[in-house]
């Protein structure tokens, strides 16, 4: 397949998909940008660590599921085979850390 | 481009497309070649330990030189023999099966290449200073105290060759989403590519483990952490987490894809469909899954409590049942098959006791309590060799006289092959059943010499005799080789005549695009189902046109001669700082080879129509 074929494909209606994907992208971006400022204030203002070790945690899975769904798409259609194998990933990694916690390190 | 610089002739030429192929069929034999290298050398440093163990307090070598060939086999043939010639066969077989003209990623499976053999040369190197001595296990904090270098070499030049390994994973599962033939739906994949497929997945998430372990380990020899140091706070024990997480995974990424190569070479020489397909696919998938949760059998002595390890005892038998599964498919497909015996179907047929004895000693071992009793002693050496070799080296050795023809376009011969079947065979039983008998008596593993008159030195003569005659066959197969190569008999497409899937559709060995036209596939065993409709060639799914194809480049080579550099830099900066020097060179000379291959635009190059036409068929 040559480029001038590929180039030809992209017609108006997907012209239209990209700009809404790229404005999705735009924004999950932010919102990751402003994440990260907020959890920076929370320790630079020094919240006390009862509070800012949960809310960081939380915006981190938040951040997670940012970078997964929308920068590496497994929301989209056709990616289903990919996101299955990032599950299965994220199934070990969570029952590993797991297994430490309760076996080695309590 | 690619053709023209194959087609001068001449020592040079031939190394310089050698060294900057990116073509997966040659890549593959690279593989096939460097794993065949090591396994060679692997296999010395076995006969080595059995002559020093053929009679009682013998000293045919040192206490630590012992330790160091203990180790340097183990890993050696793990890391550096039986899963580079997998990859091997892999890389030249899957594209194949699934009617794809190359791999997805063809650079990075270059690279996966280099790494993986300058890994392996950089470990071996350590022979001329002291090898590594704790074992192909390397449990702390006997690895953070073995004093030289041994060690440090096989930290680097492990982290190298996985990092190769890693790459080829993550490659062919991307090949097997995205570059399937129009028409082949998972479900009409050829078992050997599914079980690439998961073994693949296994690579993808298990090697970051050993990856993880490798660093904290080189922290802790090189720069004075104590990850692994008790005394400072740190905890021996995760590594052995860490080991088995990925070990526990690498086991299965050495049996599925021969699990697959099974699947190919009996349905063939059956002449009947594989038996229960999907429950194949499904008890794959099952065993990988498994596969994850059971890492801690190798643990059960640690003292990690009654209830982890029954948790981890049940799950561990558990895998057994998919297994079972497995055999019981492929006996149901030798049932009232019209069968052709020949070396292939013979490693294939010995597999089926010689595994099942492997996986009837690993449920012994997988109960707990029992395990007290066997752990470190040779009923576990008995256990995994039925399984690793038995399993494993059978498959290999089914695969390549199976696919011999494919890949370099002769048949291997048949009377050299079934002599050293027969022989290797013989041996292999001989040498490892009876170490079964030796562990129950209390023979411990890793010790340099047992003592007379305890019962064990008739048990260890046998065993020495055994490892003589697994020479024998392997250096007739060696000679077979050369033999085939010069005079080997010449192999058509479907060399079989009852070849099922892509591979066969095509020349003996393959052009270099693979397949001219894309293949379309109307259901599994895509070929059969054409001969069966009378049809000499697969339907195409596209009119001729010209072909794009990845230009080959030297990049690969280049970066990984630097991280061998900088490797080497590493291990060896802890004596004098000027050995930062190579540190930094070698790690510029990778980077600098990356940042070329990231600004430089490489758009391949087209075969004309044209000259496909003229080649004809
Ligand atoms: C039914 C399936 C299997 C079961 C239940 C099983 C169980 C076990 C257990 C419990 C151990 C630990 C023994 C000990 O150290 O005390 C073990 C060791 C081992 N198994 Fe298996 N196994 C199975 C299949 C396999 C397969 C398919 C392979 C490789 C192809 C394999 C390779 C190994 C290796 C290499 C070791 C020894 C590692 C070492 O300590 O150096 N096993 N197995
Ligand atoms: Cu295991």
């Amino acid at each position: 397949m040559t480029d001038e074929m590929s180039t030809r494909k992209i017609n108006s209606f997907q012209k239209q998909k990209n700009k809404e994907e790229m404005q999705k992208m735009v924004v999950s971006f932010a919102l990751m940008i402003f994440f990260t400022l907020v959890a920076f204030a929370l320790v630079m203002l020094e919240v006390p660590s009862t509070y800012v070790i949960p809310i960081l945690l939380l915006l981190a899975f938040v951040q997670v599921g940012f970078q997964f769904f929308y920068f590496m798409h497994l929301k989209d259609k056709g990616h289903e085979v990919p996101a299955q194998i990032i599950y299965g990933g994220i199934f070990i990694t969570v029952m590993v850390a797991l297994t430490f916690t309760i076996i080695t390190w309590w | 481009m690619g053709m023209t610089s194959a087609q001068k002739s001449g020592f040079g030429a031939t190394l310089w497309d050698w060294l900057t192929t990116v073509d997966h069929k040659k890549i593959g034999i690279l593989y096939l070649a460097g794993g065949g290298f090591f396994f060679l050398l692997g296999g010395l440093e076995a006969v080595i330990i059995r002559i020093q163990l053929i009679s009682p307090e013998n000293n045919f070598i040192s206490a630590g030189l012992y330790n160091e060939m203990i180790t340097m086999h183990g890993t050696t043939m793990i890391f550096l023999a039986a899963m580079p010639i997998l990859l091997g066969l892999m890389n030249f077989i899957m594209p194949l099966q699934i009617g794809a003209r190359d791999v997805a990623f063809p650079f990075l499976n270059s690279l996966g290449f280099w790494l993986f053999l300058f890994g392996g040369l950089l470990l071996n190197l350590s022979w001329f200073t002291g090898a590594p001595d704790a074992g192909w296990t390397n449990y702390a904090p006997l690895s953070i105290q073995s004093p030289g270098h041994g060690i440090d070499f096989y930290i680097m030049g492990l982290q190298l060759s996985g990092a190769g390994t890693l790459m080829g994973g993550i490659n062919f599962i991307v090949t097997i989403v995205l570059m399937r033939a129009p028409g082949m739906t998972y479900m009409r994949m050829p078992l050997f590519t599914w079980t690439t497929f998961v073994a693949s997945i296994l690579i993808l998430f298990a090697f970051p483990a050993l990856t993880v372990g490798l660093f904290l380990m080189m922290f802790d020899r090189m720069f004075g952490s104590a990850f692994f140091d008790a005394a400072l706070g740190g905890n021996a024990i995760i590594w052995q987490h860490l080991f088995w997480i990925f070990g526990h995974p690498e086991v299965y990424i050495l049996i599925l894809p021969v699990f697959g190569v099974f699947s190919e070479v009996f349905p063939t020489f059956a002449k009947k469909r594989l038996f229960g397909y999907t429950a194949m696919v499904f008890a794959t998938f099952l065993i990988a899954f498994l596969g994850f949760m059971v890492w801690a059998h190798h643990m059960f002595t640690v003292g990690l409590g009654p209830v982890a390890n029954s948790i981890f005892a049940v799950a561990t038998m558990a895998i057994a049942v998919p297994t079972g599964i497995k055999i019981f498919n492929w006996l149901f497909t030798l049932w009232g098959g019209s069968i052709k015996i020949n070396t292939a179907m013979l490693w294939s047929l010995a597999f089926i006791p010689s595994f099942t004895i492997g996986g009837m000693t690993g449920v012994m071992l997988a109960s707990a309590v029992a395990d007290y009793q066997y752990h470190d002693t040779y009923f576990v050496i008995g256990h995994f060799h039925y399984v690793i070799v038995g399993g494993t080296v059978f498959g290999i050795l089914a695969g390549l006289h199976y696919w011999w023809p494919k890949m370099f376009g002769r048949y291997l011969h048949e009377g050299l092959g079934q002599l050293s079947f027969w022989t290797f065979f013989v041996g292999f039983h001989l040498t490892f059943f009876i170490q079964h008998f030796l562990g129950l008596m209390g023979m411990p593993r890793r010790y340099w010499v047992f003592l007379e008159n305890q019962g064990l030195d008739t048990g260890n003569l046998i065993s020495t005799i055994g490892a003589f005659f697994m020479s024998f066959g392997v250096i007739v197969f060696l000679i077979n080789i050369i033999y085939t190569t010069i005079k080997g008999k010449k192999a058509s497409g479907d060399a079989w005549g009852s070849g099922r899937t892509l591979e066969w559709a095509i020349s003996s060995p393959p052009v270099h695009y693979n397949f001219k036209q894309l293949p379309l596939v109307r259901g599994l065993d895509p070929l059969w189902i054409e001969k069966t409709e009378g049809n000499k060639k697969v339907t195409p799914a596209e009119p001729l046109d010209e072909i794009h194809m990845p230009n080959g480049s030297i990049l690969p080579f280049i970066m990984t001669i630097g991280f061998t550099i900088a490797s080497y830099g590493f291990i060896y900066q802890t004596e004098s700082k000027y050995w930062l020097i190579a540190v930094y060179a070698g790690m510029a000379i990778a980077l600098i080879s990356m940042l070329i291959r990231s600004l430089k635009d490489d758009h391949g190059h087209h075969i004309s129509k044209e000259e496909l036409e003229r080649v004809g068929d």
